[in-house]
């Protein structure tokens, strides 16, 4: 196995397109050595990207934040603006692993991982985030929930790399929530995870409304019936339609950590749960 | 197959090694650099045991590429204790028995005085939240929660 | 030297034993600098690997090593070929250790290399070729109790029954304790209530792995350090397994970073030594957790059917407990000690317990914190939380009701002496714990518990130096501050300060045979033969006073660390402390020392009860521990903090048990969560404060009343969980781990039949 460390996001696209054997591009490697390690694994190459200046920057942006691939999970917590702007995307970051992970792991390598059990995705994908692929012809944004389709597998070529995720400008009277289900209280995959945006009128009517769900699927869900919430003032009649909603969505398998039926209950009590923060923090 | 050469900081010493690409950094500290202090426990970010500083954040070294150190701080337990004197953790673990076999007493401290620093004043839950990332099976983490505690109460001449 | 103590109990006021001082070996461990089974390293070192089953049952038809031994850097090689003859008692032991003819479990070590480096040895064992033959598997103890389940042993043969069956089967072994007639007592029961029960195996979870340094040179002399709890036992097995005198093993136990049991036996040791001896070189072998996990001895999943009949007012009349354990791939599961503490906290005039050994194609079990005993309480204290339930009574009156008494014949048959269990009862309710409020969705359990402990060979050596300090030699690895609690014995006994005495672990060819650090018996072992190693150094001390002073030995006592005259009739002599007489020791006779061999009898039970109120949420099964109290009987506690935490650790070992530990194995008989993140053990967050009531009730058969106190405190958590889990939530769990899909479709389950 060979290790590079490029100093622009140019040479790391180069070294990738230039591999003949199998590449990996390494961030925090919460993920990356934990499958070098029990061989799940085994690159020809790895290329670090934490010597980009750029990937650590968490940039103001269209009323939104740039936030650059390298930035660790703690970073980011650590930043009032992130953190005011979208409560739901950041608490959900520093839910992964224990505190010696989130000194490393980033959004970006928790995506690009690909499990459908990541916690920060959901939350990204409710918020609307896109993230910004580099390649050798050049750039294009995708939707985080465009990003994997199925375990283990992204729509990045192999010679593209994240190089940042964009959380857009919120809308005033606007909230967001992640909440999970985990059998402990810390250090477990999601069995479920649920992430919730919604914005509210003048009147404290719902006019917009994004759920998406995690761990109960081959990949993220984003919820469209989620809209069941608009029009409504989310009172307890239409969390209820929420929670059935997201129930009816999931279409998870029994494994190690949930069984289907246990998922797809769960998944709507988080539901409910989760817009209920988010409505608390639309109100203000 | 050619090995990595890196310089970094280990305790305030600049310290050079080779190592091969795959090598962690624990196993580089364990077995080229004779610091035994960060224990393997499982290989894989879930125990805590290995725990280092990395630039000032607590990480798992066996989630460290020993390449990835080049230029940086890493501090260890064994860097704890200024020379004679204990850390006051250290002391409090003794004097509180939050250790029985030991094992998982380094990670423990490097971690607790990672809290200590951006938090003087945590509160239990804080400090067991922070410390979720620490096994330990000999204690049930009372003691440990309780020297930690006290330390901070100490610490803040309380 | 003439032994000198008593088996009863003295009245005596310690100076030293009851406070506590720090550990000897605390900076050590708080600064990194103490050495554990894989940070020991050797010139010329190898790394070892092992190359494992993937498969859960399998033929090995051939292992070709070729291309492996052909890879440069490749120093030796080891498969069943290496391990030949030995002992009978050692077959099933050599034959975990590197399987022969079968592979009987998936991460069954087949092979083994010694090469430079990690990735070398990686490499090599890619490049072993195993030729298996897949056969079917079973990992369930029911299942592999039927006639036509897949066999493991062809000449398995059920022993303990009436008539030796003609074919063989999976079943082990039967056993039966108890007495009276249970049909009897059941005829004239008001409420006789029976349940089914499930565990799943679990780990003992310590959190350093299986590790050790072997060298052997080519005279045949060879070194092994190994984290171990019994380094005699390893001496003992890896000889006989090389085909060694014992003499020619000198084994060192480093410390230890956890064992509860599962360090009480050997799987890496003598492969590390036959590599060693192959190559000439020191052989480092560490298991990854992964191997941990698959290959070493995790303790058994049972079935359990129990049944208790009582009076309207309480009185059991009997009680009947028919109980299935696996002990993994090979015989000898804990059923025996299982079946007999079954029914043990209860005075019984009608019991009986049988108990089966059932081979599955899972690893060789070892021994988990009071083996045996945690999966019987829990089936037993939850039909007894049950009754009190039914009968509308106080769950710790109806255990007052039965509780056994100082004298009672026990449910596994010996007259009990002095016993704690009721002491424990009343010290529970009358706990602020006991009549706390509770919250919504909270419930509170109790349970009861109850451990042997053992006795045992054991050899102590206490050497004076010539400035008054102590070296004193233990051959019990320390699993859990025992060198303090020594030391504390010591300089009780010799009356010094307990700074003066330094207590070490010493290796095999250092000090006589010594048994296992378990079954709770080190403080009790040990520190009866420190007693008597201290009191024989006394006599030597007083005769060196007596010559000093030209008077008879027998005109000398020893009061507060010093010779005096026995009385004036002696003389009028300046008392010497201890300090004095061995500055003298050159000049009066010699290096002073006294020693004990002994092999330990009357160590004393422990029985425990526990409170612990949970909270349940009804929309997701989720548990929480709100508050938890472990009250146990300690006889005496030597250092009271240690001992706290023994009950502590138990207790927690004990939660993660009843909530979310537990062996998951898929259809092709592979273990799927052989890590920390799936084999989930309690972490800091989950947990409150573990409050602690030691409990002093004195061991008549210890001069201070000792009674161990590790295991104990494991066995009733699960039951008071699942009793806390009914309280709050009105549903019983009667399988464990309680996981949240489980407690969520039973009060989901609950909910759709009360519709």
């Amino acid at each position: 196995m060979r290790y590079e460390a490029p100093g622009t996001i140019e040479d790391a696209v180069g070294l990738l397109a230039a591999e003949k054997g199998l590449a990996r591009v390494l961030a925090g490697g919460t993920d990356l050595l934990v499958r070098l390690r029990s061989g799940h694994v085994e690159p020809d190459l790895v290329v670090d990207i934490k010597h980009i200046a750029a990937m650590h920057e968490i940039t103001a942006e269209d009323g939104g934040f740039r936030i650059g691939a390298a930035v660790s999970c703690a970073e980011l917590g650590e930043h009032p603006g992130v953190r005011k702007l979208w409560p739901g995307v950041v608490e959900a970051a520093e839910l992964i692993g224990s505190t010696q992970i989130q000194g490393r792991c980033t959004m970006v390598g928790n995506l690009c991982n690909a499990s459908p059990a990541a916690d920060s995705v959901p939350a990204m994908v409710a918020a609307g985030a896109t993230v910004r692929v580099v390649g050798p012809e050049g750039r294009r944004d995708v939707a985080v929930e465009d990003v994997s389709d199925a375990p283990g597998k992204t729509c990045l070529a192999r010679d593209e790399i994240v190089d940042s995720v964009f959380l857009p400008a919120r809308p005033a009277r606007s909230g967001d929530a992640y909440l999970r289900f985990i059998p402990r209280t810390e250090m477990d995959i999601a069995v479920v995870g649920a992430g919730v945006a919604l914005t509210l009128d003048g009147q404290g009517v719902c006019t917009a409304a994004r759920m998406a769900l995690g761990a109960v699927a081959e990949r993220v869900l984003l919820v469209p019936e989620a809209a069941a919430l608009v029009g409504t003032t989310v009172d307890e009649a239409a969390l209820g339609k929420l929670a059935a909603v997201a129930s009816a969505a999931c279409r998870p398998i029994d494994d190690k950590r949930g069984t289907r039926e246990f998922r797809i209950k769960v998944a709507g009590v988080l539901a409910r749960r989760a817009a209920l923060i988010a409505l608390e923090r639309a109100k203000g | 197959m050619s090995q990595v050469h890196v310089t970094t900081t280990i305790n305030g010493d600049e310290v050079e090694y080779l190592c091969e690409a795959e090598e962690t950094l624990l196993d580089v500290l364990r077995d080229r650099l004779g610091l035994t202090g960060a224990k393997e426990g499982c290989g894989s970010g879930d125990c805590g045991a290995c725990s280092v500083m990395l630039d000032g954040r607590l990480v798992c070294s066996c989630l460290v590429l020993g390449a990835e150190a080049q230029g940086s701080k890493v501090e260890t337990i064994e860097g704890m204790a200024a020379g004679e004197t204990l850390h006051p953790l250290q002391r409090k673990f003794i004097e509180h028995a939050a250790l029985q076999c030991g094992i998982c007493t380094p990670g423990f401290l490097v971690a607790a005085k990672a809290l200590l620093e951006r938090n003087p004043d945590p509160s239990e839950s804080e400090v067991r939240y922070w410390l979720a990332g620490n096994l330990c099976r000999c204690t049930g983490y009372d003691k440990i929660v309780r020297a930690v505690l006290d330390t901070a109460a100490e610490m803040r001449g309380a | 030297m003439p032994l000198d103590v008593k088996p009863g109990l003295e009245a005596r006021k310690f100076k030293l034993v009851g406070t506590r001082p720090l550990r000897p070996d605390g900076i050590d461990k708080v600064t990194g600098r103490a050495r554990f089974g894989a940070d020991m390293s050797a010139p010329g070192m190898l790394v070892g690997r092992i190359l494992r089953s993937p498969h859960a049952h399998a033929r090995i038809r051939s292992i070709d090593v070729s291309k492996a031994a052909a890879l440069p850097g490749v120093k030796a090689i080891v498969t069943r070929d290496d391990f030949g003859d030995c002992p009978d008692d050692l077959v099933d032991i050599r034959d975990n250790v590197m399987a022969r003819e079968k592979a009987l479990y998936e991460g069954h070590a087949v092979a083994a290399v010694a090469a430079v480096s990690a990735s070398v040895a990686r490499q090599a064992l890619k490049l072993i070729e195993v030729d298996y033959e897949v056969l079917p598997h079973v990992t369930d103890v029911e299942k592999a109790a039927l006639p036509d389940a897949p066999l493991l042993h062809d000449d398995m043969v059920t022993q303990g029954l009436e008539e030796t069956p003609a074919k063989p089967s999976n079943i082990a072994s039967r056993c039966q304790f108890g007495h009276g007639d249970v049909d009897k007592g059941f005829a004239q029961a008001d409420l006789v209530v029976e349940r089914k029960f499930r565990t799943e195996a679990t780990h003992q979870g310590y959190i350093e792995p299986h590790a050790c340094l072997a060298t052997m040179a080519s005279d045949g002399q060879a070194d092994l350090w190994v984290c171990t709890q019994g380094h005699y036992y390893v001496r003992e097995a890896c000889a006989g397994l090389l085909g060694m005198d014992l003499s020619m093993l000198r084994v060192t136990a480093s410390e230890i970073g956890g064992g509860f049991g599962g360090k009480t036996t050997v799987f890496l040791e003598p492969v590390a030594l036959a590599l060693s001896r192959k190559s000439n070189r020191p052989v480092k072998l560490v298991m990854s957790r992964d191997e941990v996990f698959k290959a070493s001895g995790p303790t058994s999943s049972s079935s359990i059917w129990v049944k208790i009949g009582v009076t309207r007012d309480g009185r059991i009349t009997a009680a009947e407990a028919l109980i299935k354990f696996q002990g993994g791939a090979y015989a000898g599961s804990p059923i025996t000690l299982g079946a007999m503490s079954a029914f043990a906290c209860y005075a019984l005039e009608n019991v009986k317990s049988v108990g089966y050994d059932v081979v599955v194609n899972r690893p060789k079990q070892a021994s988990y914190r009071a083996p045996g005993a945690p999966m019987v309480a829990f089936a037993v204290e939850s039909v007894i939380d049950e009754i009190a339930g039914q009968l509308g009574m106080d769950p710790v009156d109806l255990r007052l009701v039965n509780a056994v008494n100082d004298g009672d014949k026990s449910s596994y048959g010996p007259k009990l002496p002095k016993v704690g269990l009721r002491q424990t009862l009343e010290a529970a309710k009358a706990h602020p714990h006991y009549t706390a409020p509770l919250g919504p969705n909270q419930g509170r359990g109790i349970a009861c518990g109850f451990w042997f402990n053992f006795g045992g060979q054991t050899c102590v050596s206490l050497n004076l130096n010539v400035d008054g300090t102590v070296a004193l030699a233990v051959g019990t690895p320390d699993i859990g501050g025992s060198r303090a609690s020594m030391s504390l014995i010591a300089a009780e006994e010799l009356g010094i300060p307990y700074e003066k005495v330094r207590c070490i672990v010493a290796d095999t060819s250092s000090l006589g045979h010594n048994d296992i650090t378990e079954g709770s018996r080190v403080t009790f072992s040990s520190g009866l033969a420190t007693i008597e190693a201290a009191r024989s150094c006394i006599q030597v001390l007083c005769a060196r006073a007596a010559r000093i002073w030209d008077i008879p030995p027998e005109a000398v006592v020893w009061e507060d660390g010093h010779a005096r005259p026995a009385g004036p009739n002696a003389g009028e002599f300046e008392p010497m402390s201890l300090a004095e007489i061995a500055r003298l020791a050159p000049k009066t006779g010699g290096p002073i020392a006294g020693h004990a061999e002994i092999n330990a009898g009357g160590a004393g039970v422990s029985f425990a009860t526990h409170l612990v109120d949970s909270e349940v949420d009804p929309e997701t099964g989720r548990v929480s521990i709100v508050r938890y109290t472990v009250i146990q009987d300690a006889g005496k506690a030597i250092h009271p903090a240690y001992v706290e935490g023994q009950y502590q650790g138990g207790a927690v070992q004990g939660i993660g048990w009843a909530l979310n530990e537990e062996y998951i194995y898929g259809e092709d008989g592979r273990l799927q969560n052989a890590g920390f993140l799936d084999y989930r053990i309690p972490v800091a967050s989950d947990l409150p404060m573990i409050d602690t009531v030691i409990v002093e009730v004195p061991n008549p058969r210890h001069p201070y009343g000792v009674r161990g106190v590790g295991e104990t405190s494991i066995v009733p958590p699960l039951a008071a969980i699942a009793n806390s889990v009914s309280a709050a939530a009105g549903v019983r769990l009667a399988e464990l781990p309680m996981s949240p899909p489980r407690v969520l479709a039973a009060i989901d389950g609950m909910k759709a039949a009360a519709e």
